[in-house]
Order: C-alpha cells, then sequence, then structure tokens
C-alpha cells in the first residue's frame, strides 16, 4: 500500500455486520481467500466475483458490527480491498481490521459526495479526493502505517525481527 | 478548551501537546499483565512473531490466578507451565503464582500507577483506574505485539462524566454507586469511551471502593474508568501529592454525556439474572431465596469488603442449608482478615474461607451452581451459565447485601442489619 493510491468504489449501507460480511457458515472453510468468495454474500451476491484488487469499500455508520470473528477483515482483505472509508466502524472490527493490515478512514464526509464506480484517490494523513473534490481526514502516526501497509502486527513484526536476526547473522560472519 | 482525565494520561505517555476523541496514536504502555488463561497464546503469537526479547521486561509481569489452583487435570497445568515459559524464556522477573487476583495485585504491588499506561489480557483492566491509571483490556496478539515492540496504538476515546454529590445512606456503598450507573448506561453505553467519575461523595470514597467502581464500569463496555488523584490516591501509593495532583479533568473538558446523581437518593441495588444491565433496587428482589452466597473477587474482595461482611457476619451464623464462599482478594488482605479476626468470625459464622483467587466468579474451580440453584455474589458479572450450567440464576451485590443475605437465606436489605 502506497501513500497515495486510487481504487474503484463499492458503496454499502449502514450496521453491515459481519455475519453479512461473513457468513458464519463459511467459517469453517480452511482460508480467507476461500472464504473471500462469499464476502458480502447476503447484500451483495455479485460483488465477490467483480472486485478487483485496489477496490475500495465506503459504507455508512457502524461497518463490522456483531462478532469479533477475526476473518471477517481477513477475508474482505483478501479481496484485495484494503481500505475501507466509513461514517463508523464497530469497535471490534476497527482493531481487528487495523490489526490485519486494513487502513480504516472514519468520516461523514464522503458518503453522500460519491457514487458507487467512481474513482476515490486516498493520500494517507492528508486527505480523500473524489469527483473534484477534496476531503480532510485525520493523521495516522507512521509507525502504525507501517503495520497497515505491512498487512498487520504479526507480519510487520515478523519481517523487523528476520530482519534483525539477518543483520546480526552478518555482524558475526564479519567479526 | 480542557482535556478530559484520559486525554490528559494519554498526551503524558505519547509526548503530544494536543489531542482529541477519534485520534490515533501510538502509546509506550508502561506495564504489560498477562494472566494464565492468555499465558500460551502470547508465547504462541511473540513466537509466530519471532520476538527472541521484549522491549523491556520490566515492564511485564505474569499472574498464575484464574486456573488456581487448576480445576481440569488434562488442560489447566499446561497454562501454569507456559507462564514459567514466558517467563525463563524473555526474562520476565515479576511473576505471582497463588498470592491471589491479579487485578488486585496490580495497585497493591504498585505496577499500576496513577497517570500511566497499563494494557492486559483482560476484560476487567479499567479497574486501575480507580487510582487514576490508564488502563485497558487487550487481546492476546496485541498482548505480544506490545510486549515485542513496546508500543501499542490507541484510538483517543470520548469521555461520559458520572457526577455523584452528598453522603452515602448507612448501607448503601461504591457497588451500588456503580449499578445505578449501569442500571442507566446499560451494558453498551460506555462503548469505547472513558468514563470519568467526580463529585464529593466519590471524594469521600477510599481507594476500595474508588477500584470498585472502575472494576465494574467495564460491563458498561468502557475503554477505561478513570478517578482523579488526590491525598488518598498519593498515601495509598507513597507518592507525593505533588507529583500526581494533575490527574483530574479540566473543568471544561468536552464530555460526550453526563449523568447526574445524589448520594442520598441511592438504595442498595443487584443485577438481576440474566445480565449485567438488568439492575433492580432492593424493594424489588428482596425474599428472593438463595442457595449459596459469594464474597469476594476483584470487584468486592478488599479488605474494607471483608470488614464490611465481618461487622454483619459477626455473632450470627448462615441460614440452614446455604452455602457461603468467601475469598479475600489477595494474600495481604487475607493476612489482615486474620489480624483483625475477621477469618475466625467468617469460620464461626458457617462460612466456606478459601485461599486468595479467581474464585467461582470465573466459573473455577468450585462451588458451582446446578439447574435452578441461586447464587448471589459480589462479583461483576452474571452472564448465561458463568457460574454454573446454563440454568442457574445469578444475582450481583454489594458484600453487605450478600452477608445480610447469607444470614438469612433470601435476598435481604442490608440497611436492616447496620444500623449501628
Amino acid at each position: 500500500m502506497d501513500a497515495v493510491f486510487s481504487g474503484r468504489i463499492w458503496k454499502l449501507p449502514d450496521d453491515v455486520d459481519t455475519d453479512t460480511i461473513i457468513p458464519g457458515r463459511y467459517g469453517v472453510l480452511p482460508s480467507a481467500e476461500e472464504m473471500s468468495r462469499h464476502c458480502l454474500e447476503p447484500l451483495r451476491p455479485e460483488l465477490a466475483a467483480a472486485a478487483r484488487p485496489g477496490d475500495i469499500f465506503v459504507a455508512g455508520k457502524n461497518f463490522g458490527c456483531g462478532s469479533s470473528r477475526e476473518f471477517a477483515p481477513a477475508c474482505i482483505a483478501a479481496l484485495g480491498v484494503r481500505c475501507i472509508v466509513a461514517k463508523s466502524f464497530a469497535r471490534i472490527f476497527y482493531r481487528n481490521g487495523i490489526n490485519n493490515g486494513m487502513l480504516l478512514i472514519e468520516t461523514d464526509d464522503l458518503y453522500d459526495r460519491c457514487e458507487e464506480g467512481d474513482l476515490l484517490t486516498v493520500e494517507v494523513n492528508r486527505c480523500l479526493k473524489v469527483n473534484g473534490q477534496v476531503i480532510p481526514i485525520r493523521q495516522i502516526p507512521d509507525n502504525l502505517f507501517e503495520i497497515i501497509k505491512a498487512g498487520g502486527l504479526v507480519p510487520r513484526y515478523r519481517a523487523l525481527n528476520e530482519a534483525a536476526e539477518a543483520a546480526e547473522a552478518i555482524q558475526k560472519e564479519v567479526h | 478548551m480542557g482535556y478530559t482525565m484520559a486525554e490528559k494520561i494519554l498526551m503524558k505517555n505519547t509526548g503530544l501537546s494536543h489531542l482529541a476523541p477519534g485520534d490515533l496514536i501510538m502509546t509506550r504502555p508502561d506495564m504489560c499483565m498477562v494472566h494464565d488463561i492468555y499465558t500460551p497464546f502470547v508465547v504462541q503469537k511473540l513466537d509466530e512473531m519471532k520476538f527472541r526479547r521484549l522491549a523491556d521486561p520490566e515492564k511485564a509481569v505474569i499472574f498464575l490466578d484464574h486456573l488456581c489452583p487448576t480445576n481440569q487435570a488434562t488442560g489447566d497445568p499446561r497454562h501454569y507451565h507456559k507462564g514459567h515459559e514466558l517467563s525463563d524464556r524473555f526474562g520476565i522477573r515479576k511473576l505471582h503464582a497463588g498470592e491471589g487476583i491479579s487485578h488486585t495485585l496490580m495497585h497493591e504491588y504498585r505496577y499500576a500507577l496513577p497517570g500511566t499506561v497499563v494494557v492486559a489480557t483482560d476484560s476487567h483492566t479499567p479497574t486501575y483506574g480507580g487510582g487514576g491509571c490508564f488502563c485497558t483490556g487487550i487481546g492476546y496478539t496485541e498482548m505480544a505485539a506490545t510486549l515485542g515492540s513496546g508500543e501499542m496504538w490507541m484510538k483517543v476515546p470520548e469521555a461520559i462524566r458520572i457526577t455523584v454529590e452528598g453522603e452515602l445512606p448507612a448501607g448503601v456503598y461504591a457497588k451500588d454507586i456503580v449499578l445505578q450507573v449501569l442500571k442507566d448506561l446499560r451494558s453498551d453505553g460506555g462503548t469505547y469511551k472513558s468514563l470519568e467519575y467526580v463529585g464529593s461523595t466519590i471524594d469521600a470514597l477510599d481507594m476500595s471502593g474508588r477500584y470498585t467502581i472502575a472494576n465494574m464500569s467495564l460491563e458498561a463496555g468502557c475503554k477505561t474508568a478513570l478517578f482523579a488523584a488526590d491525598q488518598k490516591t498519593a498515601d495509598y501509593f507513597d507518592l507525593p501529592l505533588e507529583e500526581i495532583a494533575w490527574i483530574h479533568p479540566d473543568p471544561d473538558a468536552h464530555y460526550v454525556r453526563e449523568l447526574h446523581y445524589r448520594a442520598e437518593e441511592l438504595v442498595p441495588y443487584l443485577s438481576c439474572p440474566q445480565g449485567v444491565d438488568n439492575v433492580h433496587s432492593i424493594e424489588e428482589v428482596q425474599g428472593t431465596p438463595l442457595n449459596e452466597v459469594y464474597i469476594g473477587s476483584c470487584t468486592n474482595g478488599s479488605l474494607e469488603d471483608m470488614a464490611v461482611a465481618a461487622r454483619i457476619l459477626q455473632g450470627h451464623h448462615v441460614a440452614p442449608y446455604l452455602k457461603l464462599i468467601i475469598i479475600p482478594a489477595s494474600i495481604g488482605i487475607y493476612r489482615q482478615c486474620m489480624r483483625f479476626g475477621y477469618i475466625r468470625t467468617f469460620v464461626e459464622a458457617g462460612a466456606m474461607v478459601a485461599h486468595p483467587c479467581c474464585g467461582l466468579c470465573c466459573g473455577q474451580p468450585y462451588g458451582l451452581m446446578s439447574d435452578g440453584e441461586v447464587v448471589l455474589g459480589t462479583n461483576n458479572r452474571n452472564f448465561i451459565g458463568r457460574m454454573g450450567t446454563t440454568k442457574s440464576l445469578i444475582y450481583l451485590s454489594s458484600p453487605a447485601t450478600a452477608a445480610a443475605s447469607a444470614l438469612t437465606g433470601v435476598i435481604t436489605d442490608p440497611r436492616t442489619m447496620t444500623a449501628d
């Protein structure tokens, strides 16, 4: 994920719950990739097949409400959708989403100013741009953006620690 | 514009000169606590992330309290072994086994200090806010990342101010204040918020009362629950007041909601089956027959709580067929109870006094209820099946209401027994 990127908008309503994002019966599928083929099936059965990597969800309030299932954000990410702009997010989805490497942006100012299919440009820490309009967004700390870019907490710290180990090994060879 | 207590503590932790609700910030927690339920998973996640050492092992503490002593021979001992492994491999010197409940020990051992940020793998972590500490519960993946990196991101919470003024009537305690708050906020009314308690009644509460309220505020979904630091806080932590006097809300801080109470209007309350926010006054439920009474937990297992129970039980005996289980929350409290003669009072009254641990609050390791049985506890949760089968019924109250009810065998108004 770059600091500036653009994607096609999928527009979703208020109160999209985690059972809508991935119905409980698909929770037994072996991977987030396989689950993602059923992502949002009850609400938009055509979405999973038509979504392309880099697409962006624009939702109403309380996105991701309901159960704490961590594979709700994971299966959206598996579609290649790594950014969601919503009026608000449910608390657990918000933490799970960011910790699984999604950029989640809260603003009331986008939803009524865009349509599905519009091209949205996200400038991290600056603004959203759509249809010639510029909407300011909040700052996020650099080290948090690094976690998101890396795909979440586990890949971020694993990569950091592997890099540190490799550097240590080289040091040892040198001495 | 002024700042809430939560904002002030987060500004101190991050070094930011301004922040506002909704901002994403990177904190550096001053203490991280893991208890025995999560020790295996924290070790696993540290390994997945390939952490070989922690950012600062002195900022980590492990407690073995939930599965203490073990209940299931097949699973529980592993949580102990993983706790020891976590300590040995990562150099965590603070490990406490069988000394009592983590949340009580966190402030007794001065691990959760006023004005600091503390995280723990447990929902009732907001407890330490009674001493002006910003503290919140997290999952085991985040705990591993925080232990390893020293950092954790947070969203600055909005705040609700709860003002209580006046003098509490005899027989009405801190627990009754927080039950009244839960009745009004309901189980989701505080979601992701900082609940900030102020007013003359709050100022007059001792530290144990403040910890009771902060602990149970979690049941309204809060991120943290905060009390200003005053002379009592300074004395409790043996700190100069001027070092911690900044922990109070600014008069012009912004709150998304305000609740106001007069202490004189409060009565004993109970959370009734089955939901913490299903709160009723004692008048509505008195006379309900009980099979068991439990006095203890991280909510109400303090020395002050034991003293209230001892005053009511002194010279009396529990009702026929009723089981009374009393568990001081820490070994320190247990020793004080021996010194003051409370243990003798409890035993002579027919109570079963157990070693310090989480006890039957978390469905471990004894005293569980069967279909149709009714328990009255001083703990914080009455979720279905939490203290026995799914058809057992759980009431929650103050230690005074619990002790009075243990003597009669039915839910009883403690004001009829504490008139002295």
